[in-house]
């Protein structure tokens, strides 16, 4: 797999997306749960907004300096014992680490939460060289036994529910009980134990790295990290290039921005910062570390307009409170990334080509602007991004041209708009029922498909305020 | 350790940033505001152990309060509530002053106690996985969060507060600070004049816990299931 994870069209995930009931209740009711949490989370601390503009300028500090901070980081992590790997593309940084692996005759890989590594389809290029991943979040977990997607980038595994994970359970691991999730759950923490204690290697990503020491940052709740990065002699760590901090004093902030926007928490369950190799003495960590840092299309972001979707912290804020990603669900993307923010940086990463419907999964709400801990402006991302594929890639549809060039003939002439505003209710009346369109004729069809049309109303703006201007009925 | 690829990679980087590299003198800006310090600015040592006392609430967390007269007898109590069997402790300097370093000798009797003992390396994590109760000293405790900050070492491995099905961190009272910020300053001072940081820092929040089923709280995953954290008044 790489960042985008579907061959079918825009449309046809989309529809796949709505027609999916069960999942279309979860992600309703996980937004809800998501932005309550956070909100109570932002109003307990009084100076939110103080918070996040010290975020954005740590952010904003950070990535126009990323060279020097990450030639820092790398110093540190070498001076500790770890050797630093940076990777221009995917293909690289898969590379190297499948290099490792057959050094070190590696047969079972634990890995632990990371999007960075769906990105690059590292689990793919770990099966070529003959190893067998376990993914050990509990979310991804069910979604590797089952074959499946991740559809959130918090919580993977939120389009299935607890009676498919039962199933999925039994079929694949021979699960005899209940569908409770605690049952599920103390099923998963004994098979997955008897992985971590058999590992050769430990894959984690990375929330954040701390410059001036060489500390990588993760953030998690169910501890698994802790079991990836404890257990394992060979330790890997994959990050996004971005993923870094000048000290430990802006971990602080990014840490309790990132904690509280994702799941509402003030601090997560584990926060857990790793230093190259394990000292003299000690029995837990690795003796050996690697850390990989990708860049695999981010640098092509730095010096453009868009560098501030660069800030992102991965918290999902944005994706929890999208009326979009509520109806259609992450899949639909066809990204790794979905949501506003998926919208925004797929295409950056990726390119057009492949993902030129993604900034018009958006009604522009400014939802997802609003509640961004580092303040990128998404919103008006996506509207770049619009006008880019419209104007400079020239990527118009031909007939929506044509449409465009008769609108604004029509538009222009009082006549013909009078006459057609007029027209629009009879010619309309036998698709209209109750008032509302179901099912339209023609160009309305795209839109009748996903949702009800109003139908034109009895009577024209212009002729209801001349009646009232008579003092007629209204 | 070796470094590869760096230089074409960071050259690039500078390159479509729009200005040549740069590999020294870039300081951190004074930041436009600082909402991290005033939080719990005010609160005293007690208020704070209340603070902690409420959010251990919120994290599944059992809190209990003691001095030192007491805290073995607390230390037992809480050990037999989690039927525990097997102990797996640090073999903290604290041991001693606490008078913990008697409990695990004389406890030997009841108990199946195992101090981390850097000589017998993966033994200690062999014990560890089959122990039913992991127990350290809190370095630093964040009572904003309810979290207790450790600095592992071949002391006080990794494995004690992630391995056994639950976990004791003992909290002495002056340990405990408003957030997060303090401890991160401390590292931050720490690092500046010149003190090489743990292999591992771990800020531990309760027992691990999913939400990866349909939203519900799974209290216990991969770490302990149940937390108890046991403040000492100093």
């Amino acid at each position: 797999m790489s960042i985008k994870i579907s061959n079918a069209p825009y449309n046809e995930r989309v529809q796949e997306g709505v027609k999916n009931d069960f999942m279309r209740k979860a992600v309703a009711s996980a937004q809800g749960r998501f932005r309550s949490g956070r909100q109570k989370q932002a109003d307990e601390l009084g100076n939110w907004e103080d918070w996040r503009t010290l975020g954005e300028e740590i952010r904003t500090h950070t990535l126009r300096n990323i060279d020097y901070y990450l030639e820092i980081l790398s110093e540190n992590v070498s001076k500790r014992g770890g050797n630093v790997f940076f990777a221009k593309t995917a293909e690289e940084a898969n590379e190297y680490i499948q290099h490792i692996i057959k050094k070190k005759n590696a047969k079972k890989v634990v890995k632990s939460k990371s999007m960075v590594t769906e990105e690059i389809g590292l689990n793919d290029a770990l099966a070529e060289v003959g190893a067998e991943v376990v993914e050990s979040d509990l979310g991804e977990w069910i979604l590797q036994l089952d074959e499946d997607l991740p559809s959130h980038i918090v919580t993977p595994a939120l389009h299935k529910n607890k009676e498919q994970v039962r199933e999925t359970f039994a079929v694949k691991k021979g699960y005899e009980q209940s569908d409770k999730p605690e049952e599920l759950a103390s099923f998963a923490r004994q098979q997955l134990r008897q992985e971590f204690l058999a590992a050769d290697v430990g894959i984690t990503g990375c929330n954040f790295a701390v410059a001036e020491s060489g500390a990588v940052t993760f953030v998690t709740n169910e501890g698994n990290a802790r079991m990836v990065t404890t257990i394992p002699d060979t330790q890997i760590s994959v990050m996004g290039m971005e993923r870094i901090v000048p000290t430990w004093e802006e971990l602080d902030i990014l840490v309790s921005l990132l904690t509280r926007a994702a799941v509402g928490q003030k601090l997560t369950s584990y926060i857990t910062s790793i230093t190259g190799t394990r000292l003299e003495g000690e029995s837990d960590g690795p003796e050996e570390y690697h850390l990989v840092i990708v860049d695999n299309g981010r640098s092509k972001i730095l010096g453009t307009e868009f560098q501030s979707a660069l800030h992102c912290i991965r918290c999902a804020a944005c994706i929890n409170v999208c009326p979009v990603y509520r109806h259609v669900g992450g899949h639909a993307y066809g990204s790794i990334y979905p949501g506003p923010i998926g919208a925004v940086i797929t295409p950056l990463l990726d390119g057009y080509e492949d993902h030129k419907e993604l900034p018009y999964a958006s009604s522009l709400c400014g939802a997802c602007t609003e509640v961004c801990p580092v303040k990128i402006p998404l919103h008006e991302q996506l509207i770049r991004h619009r006008q880019i594929i419209v104007e400079r890639e020239n990527k118009g549809n031909k007939m929506e041209k044509l449409a465009m060039k008769g609108f604004a003939k029509w538009a222009s002439s009082p006549a013909a708009y009078k006459l057609s505003a007029a027209a629009a209710r009879p010619a309309l009346q036998p698709w209209s029922k109750n008032e509302m369109i179901k099912s339209g004729p023609g160009p309305l069809k795209g839109w009748t498909i996903n949702r009800d049309f109003p139908a034109p109303a009895k009577q024209t703006f212009r002729s209801w305020y001349k009646n009232r201007q008579k003092g007629r009925e209204v | 350790m070796a470094i590869q690829n760096r230089d074409s990679f960071l050259d690039s980087l500078a390159a479509n940033l729009g200005r040549p590299r740069r590999t020294q003198g870039i300081e951190r800006p004074k930041w436009s505001v600082s909402p991290q310090f005033e939080v719990l600015n005010q609160a005293s040592k007690d208020e704070l152990i209340d603070v902690l006392k409420k959010q251990c609430e919120v994290i599944h967390t059992d809190f209990k309060r003691t001095d030192r007269t007491d805290l073995v007898k607390v230390l037992r109590e809480t050990i037999e509530g989690y039927n525990g069997k097997v102990i797996v402790a640090s073999s903290d300097s604290r041991n001693e002053e606490y008078g913990l370093d008697n409990f695990y000798k004389s406890a030997a009797e009841d108990f199946d106690v195992h101090l981390w003992d850097e000589t017998m390396w993966k033994e200690n994590q062999v014990f560890a996985e089959r122990a039913d109760v992991g127990i350290t000293f809190s370095d630093i405790t964040l009572a904003e969060s309810g979290t207790v900050t450790l600095f592992n070492n071949k002391y006080n491995g990794r494995s004690i507060s992630l391995m056994p099905r639950t976990y004791i961190a003992i909290i002495p009272k002056h340990t405990i600070v408003p957030r997060m910020t303090q401890a991160t300053r401390q590292l931050h001072e720490a690092h500046i004049s010149g003190n090489a940081v743990s292999s591992c820092v771990s800020f531990v929040t309760g027992p691990s816990n999913s939400a990866d089923i349909e939203m519900n709280l799974i209290v216990g995953v991969h770490g302990p299931v149940e937390v108890t954290y046991i403040v000492v008044d100093d």
